[in-house]
C-alpha cells in the first residue's frame, strides 16, 4: 500500500554549547546544504520542508518555521513543524517518511534542530505553574529516581551507567560532529565525577548542545540517481502513553514496547539482537542504554544491563550501540532524535566514517521524550524491502 | 494534494469557543468536544488508528502544553499519535496523509488554546525574525494595518475595512476522519476531502506583495479548489477576507468567515465546512486556514459530498 | 562597500540582547481548584475514575488512561510510601543539598506524587519507607500544594518490595 521511502542525504552540524558563529537560519542551513549536497540536490529539487524541535521557549521564537520559510528554501512550498518533546526529532522523521510513503510528495527536506544558547533553557524548562509545589531540579531530577526504580527491579550492579558513559564518551572520539571529546575517559573518572542527582553522576549525564540535523527522503524513482547509496526506510513507527497515568510503568514503558514490536513486525525482524547489525538510541543519561535494551527486546526483562557487562553493546560487541557517541556526547534537544535515525542511515550507506560498523546492514534510530512516554523508531536497510 | 490512494472523509466533528474560559484547564476544555465528535461516531479512543494535534506552548505560557492535553485523550494502551505547534488545519493534513497507507482507516484531529490567558498580539511578535524584527515589538494588529494599507495603495480594491482589535478567543475543535467503506459504515453524511494542500510565503514583509495571496492560491490550485459553492474562511482580520476571495477565484458563492481561538480557528473553519455539505446546504465547499503574520502561510481543503472515484488521473 | 569585502579587524557581531516578557494567567482547572480548596482545609483530595476505579492525586479532572472526566472524590490520610527517590546534590532555590525527593504512592491512591523528604538523614532515605505529610501553620495555608511542606518518615515497618514496585 505504501510507496517506498529512502534516505538519499544526511547533514549534521558541528554540535557546540554555544554556535554563536550563525544564527538559527544559519545552523539549520549548515546542516540543510550538506543534506542537500549528499542526495546531488538543490533547494529547487525539494517539494516540501519538515522542521522539528522542542518548546519554542528554548530560542524564544514562536512557530520558527515562519522565520526559517525562506532560509530553507520552503517559499512556495508546504512547510510543517513538529514538536513532541524530546522524541521530535524521530516522530519529525517519521512523519516526513508518511509525505513520501503516502505519494503526497517526491523529495522532502527534513531539518531538526535545538540552539538553546539563544534562550536559556533550563529557566523554560522551569516555569512554575502556580500551585503545583515544585521540587525537581532539570531532567535529572525526574529520570535519576525511574533509574534507581530500575536498579532496584533488574538488580543491576552500580558501575552499569559508568560503562555506558566510557564507551559512549569513546565512540564520540570517532564521530567528527560530536560535542563532547574526552579522550582521557575512564571509569574512574566517571566514578569521580559529582554526584548531581544520585544515582546520576555528572559524566553519566548528556551536555546542552546546539545543532541542527537534516535529512533529505526521497522516493524510489528519486532516490535513483543520487550519487551516493540510499538508506531503505523498512518501517516506522510511533506510540504514546499519558505522563500521569494510574499503573502506567515509567521504567519499562508499554508504549516503547509496542511501539518497537510495531516496527519490527514491519521490517520483517523477529529476533532484534540477531536482525538488527546496530543500533542508535536516545540515552540522555548513561543507565537508559540497558534499560532500552530490555524496552527495545534487546535483553529479556532484568537482563538488559549484562549487555553493557559484557561489552556486547560496545563498538566491536554484537549489539553496537550508538556508535557516533550517542545523546551522552552531543544533545541538541530537538535534534537529538533525528541524529539518531540519520546516524542509522548512515550506517547502512556505509558512510559513517570512523564509526562505520562493519557491514552494518540493518540498523535502528530510536527516540523518546516527555516523562518516557513518546517513543519514534525507524528501521533502516541497505537493500529495499 | 488530491486524487489520494484512498478516499478520507470527516465522518464527526465538534467544536467549543468562549472569549475567555474562567474555570476550566485545556483538559477539562477538551474532554468533552473530543468525547461529542466521537460519540456522534459511536467511536471510542481504542478504535482510533492514528491521533495528531495542534496547539502553540506561547498561546499556553509554558512549555509542552500538548502532553498535559494528551492527558484528555485516554491513551492508553498507548496510541500512534503525534503533534504539530501549529493550527489544527495542518494536523488534519498530516491525518490525510497517513490515512493513505494500509494500517490505519480512522483518525483524530484536535486543537486547543487559551489565548486569553496573555496579551496575544503581543505574544504573535515573537514570531517575527528574533534578530531584526521580533526586538521592535510590531504587535499583531499593527501588521495587519500595514497589509490593509498596502492594499489601500494597490488600488485593486475598492474600500479596504479598518483592523479591528485581533480576536481573542479560548476554544478547541475535534474532527474524526475515516478511509473509504469505514466512513461510509460509520455515517450516512460522509464529507469527502477530495484536496487538501498548503503553502508558505518569505517572513519579511519587504519582499511580499501584501496586496494579494500568492500561497493560498498554489495551495487552491493544487487542492483543486474549483467549481465550489461555499466558502468557509479563516480570517484574522475583515480586509484578509478580500484578498482570499480574490486568492480562491470566487464570485458571488456564500463566505462565512470566522477567526477562532489563534490554532484552533483554521481546523474550525474545516469542521464547520464540512457540517455544511453533510447538512446539505453545500454540496461541495473550500475551507481555508492560516497562519503567520499577513496571511503568511495558508491550507486550502476542498469538501465534497461525494468522493473522487480512486484512482481518478490528476 | 562590496558586500564580500569582510574587515578582519573588526570583530563580527555575535550576540545581541533583547528581553523578552510575556505575562499570562493559569487557571488550573475545576478539579485542581477543589484539590487546592481541600488543601487551605488541610485535607489532600483524590478523584477516583468511574471506569478503572484508580484513585489520582492531584486530581486533574479526567483519568488520563481512560479519557472520562472523575468526580467522585475521596479524602486521604496524608500518608504513604516511597516507591522511589533521588538525592540531589545541586543547589535549588530554598534548598540546600542533599536533599532528597521521592515519589511517594499516598495510602488509597494509584499514582505517585513526588515531594521532598526531610527531617531524616538523606543516607537513611530508602525504597519502601513509610512517611506522613507535615503541613505548614494552619495560619499560613493558602490554596497552594505549599501547604504541605515536606514529608517525614514514620515510625511503621517498611512496605513490602512487592506491594509498591509497579508503582513507578
Ligand atoms: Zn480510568
Amino acid at each position: 500500500m505504501s510507496n517506498r521511502v529512502a534516505v538519499v542525504g544526511v547533514g549534521q552540524t558541528k554540535y557546540a554549547a554555544k554556535r554563536q558563529d550563525v544564527s538559527i537560519a544559519g545552523l539549520l542551513r549548515e546542516a540543510a546544504t550538506r543534506a542537500l549536497d549528499d542526495a546531488g540536490m538543490t533547494w529547487a529539487d525539494i517539494d516540501a520542508v519538515v522542521i522539528g524541535k522542542a518548546p519554542d521557549m528554548f530560542e524564544g521564537v514562536m512557530m520558527p518555521e515562519l522565520y526559517l520559510a525562506d532560509a530553507l528554501g520552503a517559499v512556495g512550498k508546504p512547510m510543517l513543524r513538529v514538536h513532541t518533546a524530546g522524541s521530535v526529532g524521530g516522530s519529525t522523521g517519521v512523519m516526513a517518511t508518511h509525505l513520501v510513503s503516502s505519494g503526497a510528495h517526491k523529495r522532502v527536506l527534513v531539518v531538526c534542530f535545538e540552539k538553546q544558547s539563544e534562550s536559556n533553557a533550563t529557566w523554560a524548562l522551569s516555569i512554575r505553574l502556580p500551585f503545583t509545589g515544585g521540587s525537581v531540579t532539570g531532567a535529572g531530577g525526574f529520570f535519576a529516581p525511574v533509574i534507581r526504580a530500575y536498579m532496584r527491579r533488574a538488580n543491576a550492579p552500580d558501575d552499569i551507567g559508568i560503562k555506558v558513559a566510557v564507551k559512549d564518551r569513546l565512540n564520540a572520539l570517532n564521530n567528527p560532529y560530536a560535542h563532547l571529546k574526552l579522550p582521557d575517559i575512564s571509569e574512574e573518572m566517571v566514578r569521580e565525577s559529582p554526584m548531581l542527582w544520585d544515582p546520576i553522576r555528572y559524566l553519566e549525564t548528556c551536555p546542552s548542545s546546539d545543532g541542527a540535523c537534516a535529512i533529505v527522503l526521497a522516493d524510489e524513482d528519486s532516490a535513483k540517481g543520487t550519487p551516493n547509496p540510499p538508506a531503505w526506510i523498512h518501517g516506522t513507527a510511533v506510540r504514546s502513553e499519558p505522563t500521569m497515568g494510574a499503573g502506567r510503568d515509567v521504567v519499562n514503558p508499554h508504549a516503547g514496547r509496542d511501539c518497537a514490536k510495531d516496527v519490527y513486525a514491519q521490517a520483517g525482524i523477529t529476533d532484534p539482537r540477531r536482525d538488527i547489525d546496530c543500533a542508535e538510541i536516545y540515552v540522555p543519561f548513561s543507565w537508559y542504554e540497558p534499560m532500552w535494551m530490555e524496552n527495545l527486546g534487546f535483553a529479556a526483562e532484568g537482563e538488559g544491563w549484562k549487555m553493557v557487562d559484557d561489552g556486547s553493546t560496545s563498538f566491536t560487541g554484537d549489539m553496537p550501540i550508538n556508535p557516533s557517541g550517542g545523546v551522552l556526547s552531543s544533545n541538541p534537544i530537538g535534534a537529538s532524535g533525528m541524529c539518531r535515525f540519520a546516524e542509522a542511515a548512515l550506517q547502512v550507506r556505509g558512510m559513517a566514517g570512523d564509526h562505520q560498523v562493519d557491514g552494518a546492514r540493518t540498523a535502528l534510530g530510536h527516540a523518546y521524550g516527555g516523562g518516557a512516554q513518546f517513543f519514534a523508531m525507524w528501521i533502516v536497510g541497505s537493500e529495499p524491502r | 494534494m488530491r486524487n489520494f490512494k484512498r478516499p478520507v472523509a470527516i465522518v464527526a466533528s465538534a467544536s467549543f469557543e468562549t472569549p475567555s474560559e474562567p474555570s476550566r484547564n485545556e483538559v477539562e476544555l477538551l474532554l468533552p468536544v473530543i468525547h461529542d465528535a466521537l460519540g456522534q461516531v459511536g467511536l471510542t479512543q481504542q478504535d482510533i488508528g492514528f491521533t495528531v494535534s495542534g496547539s502553540s506552548d506561547y498561546l499556553q505560557g509554558f512549555p509542552f502544553a500538548f502532553v498535559g492535553a494528551l492527558d484528555a485523550v485516554g491513551a492508553w494502551p498507548p496510541i500512534r499519535e503525534s503533534h504539530l505547534e501549529m493550527d489544527g488545519a495542518f494536523a488534519l493534513a498530516e491525518a490525510v496523509a497517513v490515512l493513505q497507507h494500509g494500517h490505519v482507516d480512522t483518525a483524530l484531529v484536535y486543537a486547543f488554546a487559551r489565548p486569553s490567558r496573555g496579551d496575544l498580539d503581543r505574544t504573535l511578535s515573537i514570531q517575527l525574525d528574533p534578530y531584526s524584527v521580533a526586538p521592535l515589538w510590531p504587535d499583531a494588529r499593527g501588521l495587519a494595518g500595514l497589509q490593509a494599507q498596502a492594499m489601500r495603495d494597490s488600488g485593486r480594491f475598492d474600500s479596504v475595512p479598518e483592523v479591528p482589535p485581533t480576536h481573542v478567543a479560548d476554544g478547541c475543535t475535534a474532527v474524526v476522519l475515516a478511509v473509504g467503506d469505514r466512513a461510509r459504515e460509520l455515517t450516512k453524511t460522509p464529507v469527502w476531502i477530495t484536496g487538501i494542500d498548503h503553502r508558505i510565503e518569505a517572513p519579511a514583509l519587504g519582499v511580499r506583495d501584501l496586496a494579494t495571496s500568492v500561497s493560498t492560491r498554489l495551495a487552491a490550485e493544487s487542492a483543486g479548489a474549483t467549481d465550489v459553492d461555499a466558502a468557509y474562511l479563516h480570517v484574522l482580520y475583515p480586509h484578509q477576507e478580500l484578498l482570499l476571495r480574490d486568492a480562491l477565484g470566487l464570485n458571488g458563492q456564500p463566505v462565512h468567515s470566522s477567526a477562532g481561538p489563534m490554532m484552533v480557528g483554521g481546523l474550525e473553519r474545516i469542521a464547520a465546512a464540512a457540517k455544511a455539505v453533510a447538512a446539505g446546504d453545500a454540496r461541495r465547499a473550500v475551507a481555508h486556514a492560516t497562519s503567520g503574520p499577513c496571511l503568511q502561510q495558508n491550507l486550502v481543503a476542498v469538501l465534497d459530498a461525494t468522493a473522487v472515484l480512486e484512482g481518478a488521473a490528476a | 562597500m562590496s558586500a564580500d569585502v569582510v574587515d578582519e579587524a573588526v570583530p563580527p557581531v555575535t550576540v545581541i540582547e533583547c528581553p523578552t516578557r510575556l505575562d499570562f494567567s493559569y487557571t488550573p482547572g475545576v478539579a485542581q481548584s477543589r484539590f487546592l480548596r481541600a488543601l487551605e482545609r488541610g485535607e489532600i483530595t483524590g478523584q477516583r475514575c468511574p471506569k478503572c476505579k484508580k484513585v489520582y492525586v492531584p486530581p486533574r479532572g479526567a483519568c488520563s488512561m481512560c479519557g472520562v472526566a472523575t468526580e467522585e472524590e475521596l479524602v486521604l490520610s496524608g500518608k504513604g510510601t516511597i516507591t522511589t527517590f533521588c538525592t540531589t546534590q545541586i543547589p535549588s532555590p530554598g534548598l540546600v543539598p542533599p536533599y532528597v525527593t521521592a515519589w511517594i504512592r499516598l495510602d488509597g491512591s494509584d499514582i505517585t506524587s513526588m515531594f521532598l523528604i526531610q527531617e531524616c538523614d538523606p543516607a537513611e532515605v530508602r525504597l519502601g519507607m513509610r512517611v506522613e505529610a507535615v503541613w505548614v501553620e494552619e495560619a499560613d495555608r493558602k490554596a497552594d500544594l505549599g501547604n504541605i511542606s515536606y514529608f517525614r518518615p514514620i515510625d511503621e515497618p517498611d512496605a513490602e518490595y512487592e506491594t509498591y514496585k509497579d508503582y513507578v
